[in-house]
């Protein structure tokens, strides 16, 4: 076996080369800024070798063959078909390695399933198709959904740096801190991904899962929903800025206060000329991933908002389904994810603009009155 | 029906029927099979060309060919088409052909119900593919259909789909059925178990895993009916159910599922190789034990699939630990194939080629679903294109592959003459650099961070999705070749012997080429 | 080790393709039923498109079922033909068995796993904090929301009507033997006395089950929209039920080719059968009465 040995180590050498090079190209899994995703890079690493050391052997002895035996050469073929001892052998020692792989798998396993003993706890739910983060110690939450422009995703503008990976109101955390992620989905299952951090677990409606990270070293990380959740799931990103502590808890106090003046919002005298600006924008951000910014809907989907028969109602109706939702349908209930003031200017908007000149006008004041009834 | 001069002047000594009723009502394990083999090949083409839809929206960032909803179609409809239309029905086609040639029987052990496993499935596809053209169009929530996505939020046409489902299980649970009943009560007299053709084995195995999954697969299809039509709650926490139960169940198929699609490629490659070899089949035993392994530990390890839905961590490390057990047998087979090689006389007609480019293809598509089993290294792996490239390697140069090797051994056989070797050559070697092509850089694109399922990425991998769709339609367009090469073949030629390859073993080449509409109508006697 | 004797392969047969349009069909009338009457559109077509599908189905069983005794009755099938059959059945029941599986699998899910999660238990207790208040319990009386699931307020008890099925099915697989020695004794008369039985034995079931569906329905508030508990009782005693239903049919068939004289002590497969599936129908009656009633 002595000249195949040193076959198969030539050919393990000529394999190792060209991945030594490709890995400074950027293609490999990054190890990322958690002492979790380092390990899981230690596993990839260590499995990707093996697996590669096994294949330089296997191959390096199937090319010997196909290079030396062939018939054109006139080698003539032997006549053995069994040996017991072989194929123990090689029934054996691919087991010790899968043990010797298993064992580092289990304590990195064991360790990622460790959620006590968090600093901070998150909730994280996935929407249809953009994320909402609580913070449940700290009573204040926001969604966050994708900036990137229509233009670039139609190729109608030069696409940007963070082209699909850019969010409105990024999740922030302080570095050093265990976070506990608490995630949940509130109509099909997302998942949560950020591969710099090692963490990827899925968001299913009606249960929760835990996760947690400690991050390391200030920064911000992208990632993506990876869990098919319908037409937009290439389009809800996860944004996370990494900061010290200070800074995370000046930006805790900042939510707090722009969290207050939004309630203030709705004791707001409006105009209609407000609500109608105000809405446009909420109806980009929250509705026309479904509805179409020209309201026209996705029939038989999406149904229109333009010259819909609900929509130019009376005012409680549309009310009730912006508010409450339609269960079972994609249309969630709004109420709780848009404040009084988004919620009336949206209804405004919706009410008055594709020539649904209703003329109408639903104020925060009344929005606040329907949810209270 | 004119009798055929046979010295058996048997009630069923008939030539083919004329026109198309021969093919309607054939009961005729070499029409079937055929048959099998044509639709099979259709519906390639059909998923293919989804597929080459799905790269061209990728070929570029951005949305330029497809809107997502449509893009979310392809995805599911290629896998389906592929999974239950190209790959499962080739396998069949194979049995049908080969089986009752290999072990000495006359025919499918029951006919009638051969023909009617067939004719189901141009049915179910054609009410499969019909949801395309419906309002609020076809399946659009991935060829794995996972609740409430598919139940909840599915468009109208699910209805449709289950139902096409329950027929194509309906179809593979008698096609699995009317095999095991042919290969325990057709061999025969001395064909034992123990000297029976890998490929028989192989399927006899694959055979079982059908007929205890493909149930498991109409129970959840029926749960998701249900759940849309009749307000159960199976998959809805509101009621007390669980999303995470339709994955269990769902599973506990596709994991078998994946190796009822390998299996009988393994069975295939066994006879080829040691053929081509000139040497026989190293470790006979073993192979059998090794597959009759394989298959019983895909029933233990559905869940990895699942790694991060949150099971308990008992759960995950028993499937942790289970998945990676599956390579030994495994590792087993490919080892067997090396020292068949090994010391042989070896040349390289077509089928040898795709014999040895599944070896290789396979091995490095198993070791990146080893890398997959990893659990905590699955974290970052999952549903990514390092899923996609690890299950393209086992299903394009595994599966697809092994397919081709059959075609080109068995061809003779069934046509009578011998294809063109030096178009089938090249037919191989543009397969083998189109496919590489296409599928290695999406190692690195999941490696990277690329989720899969998305019409539309981030920049960083724009340049690797590029050469990908470069190598898909280099590959695809590659297969009209193919198609060319078995047409020149069926249509003449220079004659094949009844036994084309020197190195060939068993009964299907003592029989004439083309084979007979009936043989074995008195079995051979096996020493 | 099979022998081989000439081993009957039947010519053309226009049977399978009219299953398989009969079956397309149908079921394609089916999905047009549900689909329509969800979006509330009219569903007149559909029922005709269902109807005539289910007319092309049983116009194939009887002429299929037909070409199949005929021929054996003419002596065609072998016994090596008899074992393709009994290895067909066999497997058949096994896919049986494992489409059972499944839906067992989802009751012993829901209530090991997710219901007590939900209820704040366990791995993934956590859950809880999404449904307030929710508490787990078995058999599941309170809904996690009980507006999208109106709970049930009671469910049935184990020893009244379903003990009493459990006894009329198990005796019925008793008489089923009975009749089966019968058959192999040559005895016609025992044969036919101890088939009757299992009929009645088998009708008195359904009679039963339907009741006790009724009951469920109109007093107990439990039905399949009523949360897991509903949906996996239904969905179990259900199936089971269409098992008794077919099995009842075939055994019925039975009845009427023994009449016509059909069957001797030696060959008579189509009676065994029967009288498998009706073995099978009854244990998976016990694993329900034991799994879904009882514990
Ligand atoms: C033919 C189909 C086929 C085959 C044969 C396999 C084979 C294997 N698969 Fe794969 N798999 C799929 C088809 C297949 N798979 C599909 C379709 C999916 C995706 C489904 C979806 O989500 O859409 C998938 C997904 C998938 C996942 C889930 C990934 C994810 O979604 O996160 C995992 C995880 O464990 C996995 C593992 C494996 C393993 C361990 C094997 C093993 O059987 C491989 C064993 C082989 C070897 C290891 C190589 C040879 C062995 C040696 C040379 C011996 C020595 C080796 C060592 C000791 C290392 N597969
Ligand atoms: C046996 C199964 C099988 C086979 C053979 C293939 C073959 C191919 N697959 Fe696929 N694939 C799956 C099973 C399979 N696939 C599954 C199960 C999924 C997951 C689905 C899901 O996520 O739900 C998937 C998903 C999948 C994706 C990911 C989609 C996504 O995540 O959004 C991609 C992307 O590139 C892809 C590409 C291809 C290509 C290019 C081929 C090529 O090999 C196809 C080549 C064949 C042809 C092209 C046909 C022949 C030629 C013609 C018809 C002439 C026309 C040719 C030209 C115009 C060039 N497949
Ligand atoms: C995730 C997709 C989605 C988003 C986002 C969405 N909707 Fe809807 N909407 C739907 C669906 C689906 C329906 C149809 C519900 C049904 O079947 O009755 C609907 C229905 C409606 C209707 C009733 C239309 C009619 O004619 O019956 C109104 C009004 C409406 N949505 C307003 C809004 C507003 C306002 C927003 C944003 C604040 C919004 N929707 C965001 C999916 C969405
Ligand atoms: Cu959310 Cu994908
Ligand atoms: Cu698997």
């Amino acid at each position: 076996m002595g000249v195949h040995a040193k076959q198969a180590g030539a050919v393990a050498a000529g394999l190792t080369i060209p991945t030594l090079v490709l890995a400074d190209w950027g293609i490999n899994m990054p190890a990322g800024v958690t002492a979790t995703s380092n390990d899981i890079y230690g596993l990839h690493m260590t499995i990707l070798w093996i697996c590669i050391a096994i294949g330089a052997v296997v191959f390096g002895v199937m090319f010997w063959s196909i290079f030396a035996h062939r018939k054109s050469k006139g080698h003539k073929p032997a006549h053995f078909h069994e040996h017991p001892l072989v194929e123990v052998v090689w029934t054996v020692i691919p087991l010790l390695i899968l043990v010797i792989m298993a064992i580092p798998a289990t304590a990195t396993l064991v360790d990622m399933y460790d959620t006590t003993e968090s600093d901070i706890d998150i909730k994280v739910t996935g929407y249809q198709w953009k994320w909402h983060y609580d913070y449940i110690d700290e009573e204040f939450g926001f969604f966050s959904a994708l900036t990137t422009p229509r233009d670039q995703i139609y190729n109608r503008t030069a696409k940007g740096e963070h082209y699909l990976l850019e969010v409105d109101n990024e999740m922030v955390i302080p570095v050093g801190k265990k976070v506990r992620l608490l995630l949940t989905a509130n109509d099909v299952i997302h998942s949560w991904w950020v591969p710099e951090f090692g963490v990827k677990k899925d968001a299913i409606p009606g249960f929760i899962n835990e996760a947690w990270t400690r991050v390391d070293v200030p920064g911000v990380y992208r990632g993506q929903c990876t869990e098919l959740c319908g037409k937009d799931h290439a389009f809800m990103p996860i944004v996370v800025r990494a900061v010290p502590e200070a800074e995370y808890l000046a930006w805790v106090d900042e939510q707090k206060a722009a969290a207050e003046t939004e309630r203030e919002l709705t004791q707001k005298d409006w105009t209609m000329a407000e609500l109608m600006e105000r809405g446009e924008g909420v109806y980009a951000r929250a509705c026309a991933a479904c509805h179409q910014a020209d309201g026209s809907g996705l029939p038989p989907a999406f149904p229109a908002l333009k010259a819909s028969a609900l929509v130019t109602g009376p005012a409680d109706g549309h009310l009730e389904v912006v508010v409450n939702g339609v269960s079972g349908t994609a249309m969630q209930a709004f109420g709780g994810q848009l404040s009084e003031a988004d919620l009336a200017a949206v209804i405004t908007y919706e009410r008055n603009a594709w020539g649904n000149n209703t003329g109408d006008m639903v104020t925060p004041k009344q929005v606040f009155d329907f949810k209270n009834q | 029906m004119s009798a055929v001069i046979d010295d058996h002047t048997q009630e069923h000594d008939h030539g083919p029927a004329g026109g198309i009723t021969r093919w309607l009502l054939t009961t005729n394990h070499k029409d079937i099979g055929t048959m099998y083999l044509i639709f099979s090949f259709s519906m390639f083409l059909l998923g293919g060309t989804f597929a080459m839809v799905i790269r061209a929206e990728l070929f570029y960032p951005g949305l330029q060919i497809v809107e997502p909803e449509f893009f979310n179609q392809m995805t599911t409809m290629h896998g389906l088409v592929m999974v239950f239309g190209a790959v499962m029905p080739a396998f069949v086609g194979l049995a049908n052909w080969m089986i009752p040639l290999m072990i000495g029987a006359p025919d499918m052990a029951l006919p009638r119900m051969n023909n009617w496993s067939f004719w189901l499935l141009p049915c179910a596809f054609l009410i499969l593919v019909s949801t395309l053209f419906m309002s609020g169009g076809g399946p659009n929530f991935g060829w794995t259909f996972y609740a409430p996505l598919s139940t909840t939020y599915g468009p109208p046409s699910t209805t449709f789909f289950i139902f096409a489902i329950h027929i194509m299980g309906v179809s593979s649970i008698m096609g699995a059925i009317n095999v095991i009943a042919t290969v325990l009560n057709l061999r025969a007299p001395g064909m034992t178990l123990m000297k029976m053709p890998l490929f028989v084995w192989t399927w006899l195995i694959t055979a079982f895993l059908l007929i205890a999954v493909m149930p498991v697969l109409a129970g959840v299809v029926t749960m998701m009916l249900m759940d849309i039509n009749f307000g159960t709650s199976f998959f809805d926490a509101s009621g007390g159910g669980d999303p995470v139960l339709f994955q269990h169940v769902f599973w506990f198929f596709g994991h078998p599922e994946v190796y009822i699609m390998i299996l009988p490629a393994f069975g295939a490659v066994s006879q080829i190789i040691p053929a081509f070899s000139r040497k026989r089949l190293f470790g006979y035993a073993s192979m059998v034990y090794a597959t009759g392994a394989i298959a019983l530990l895909s029933f233990l390890v559905w869940a990895h699939h699942m790694f991060t839905v949150g099971i308990p961590v008992a759960g995950q490390l028993f499937f942790m630990y289970a998945t990676m057990l599956i390579a030994v047998p495994t590792g087993v087979k490919v080892f067997n194939w090396v020292a068949t090689m090994f010391r042989g006389a070896l040349t390289f007609e077509a089928p040898m080629l795709f014999a040895i480019a599944f070896v290789i293809l396979f091995t490095i598509g198993g070791f990146s679903g080893l890398m997959l089993a990893i659990s905590p290294a699955d974290f970052q792996y999952h549903d990514t294109y390092f899923v996609v490239a690890h299950f393209h390697y086992v299903l394009v140069p595994g599966a697809i592959f092994g397919i081709f090797a059959s075609a080109y051994y068995w061809l003779p056989k069934w046509t009578g003459y011998m294809y063109d070797e030096s178009l089938a050559k090249a037919h191989f070697w543009m397969s083998f650099i189109g496919m590489n092509l296409a599928f290695f850089p999406m190692h690195f694109l999941g490696l990277a961070g690329m989720p899969r399922r998305i019409p539309d990425y981030a920049l960083q991998f724009a340049d690797f999705n590029m050469i990908s769709s470069i190598g898909a339609f280099m590959f695809g367009a590659t297969q009209i070749l193919f198609l060319l090469i078995v047409v020149k073949c069926a249509r003449g030629g220079v004659a094949a012997a009844a036994k084309p390859w020197e190195g060939a073993e068993g009964l299907e080449w003592t029989v004439p080429s083309p084979a007979p509409y009936h043989t074995f109508t008195t079995p051979p006697v096996v020493e | 080790m099979p022998t081989q004797q000439s081993y009957y392969v039947p010519a053309q047969s226009k049977w399978p393709i009219i299953a398989t349009v009969g079956l397309g069909t149908t079921l394609y009338g089916a999905a047009m039923i549900m689909v329509n009457s969800t979006q509330g559109d009219s569903t007149a077509v559909s029922w005709l498109v269902f109807a005539v599908g289910s007319l092309i189905m049983a116009y194939m069983l009887f002429g299929w079922f037909g070409t199949v005794i005929k021929e054996s009755r003419s002596g065609l099938y072998s016994s090596q033909m008899d074992r393709s059959f009994r290895w067909g059945m066999s497997w058949f029941i096994f896919s049986e068995v494992m489409f059972f599986g499944a839906f067992f699998g989802a009751l012993f899910y829901a209530r090991v796993f997710a219901v007590p999660w939900l209820g704040g238990e366990g791995d993934r207790g956590s859950s809880n904090m999404l449904w307030e208040g929710f508490q787990a319990t078995w058999p599941l009386l309170a809904n996690p929301d009980p507006e999208a699931y109106p709970s049930p307020s009671a469910i049935i008890g184990p020893w009244g009507l379903p003990l009493v099925n459990t006894i009329l099915l198990v005796t019925s697989s008793l008489t089923v033997t009975l009749a089966h020695h019968g058959m192999k004794q040559g005895n016609r008369r025992k044969l036919k006395i101890w088939l009757a039985a299992t009929i009645v034995l088998a009708l008195a079931f359904l009679f039963f089950q339907v009741e006790e569906y009724v009951h469920a329905y109109t007093e107990l508030g439990l039905t399949l929209t009523s949360g897991i508990y509903g949906t996996t009782f239904f969905m179990l005693t259900g199936f089971h039920g269409v098992h008794v239903f077919l099995g009842t049919l075939m055994l019925t068939i039975m009845f009427i080719r023994i009449h016509k004289g059909h069957f001797s002590a030696e060959q008579h497969f189509g009676f065994e059968a029967a009288s498998w599936y009706w073995h099978f129908v009854d244990v998976v009656w016990l694993g329900l009465f034991i799994f879904v009633y009882v514990i």
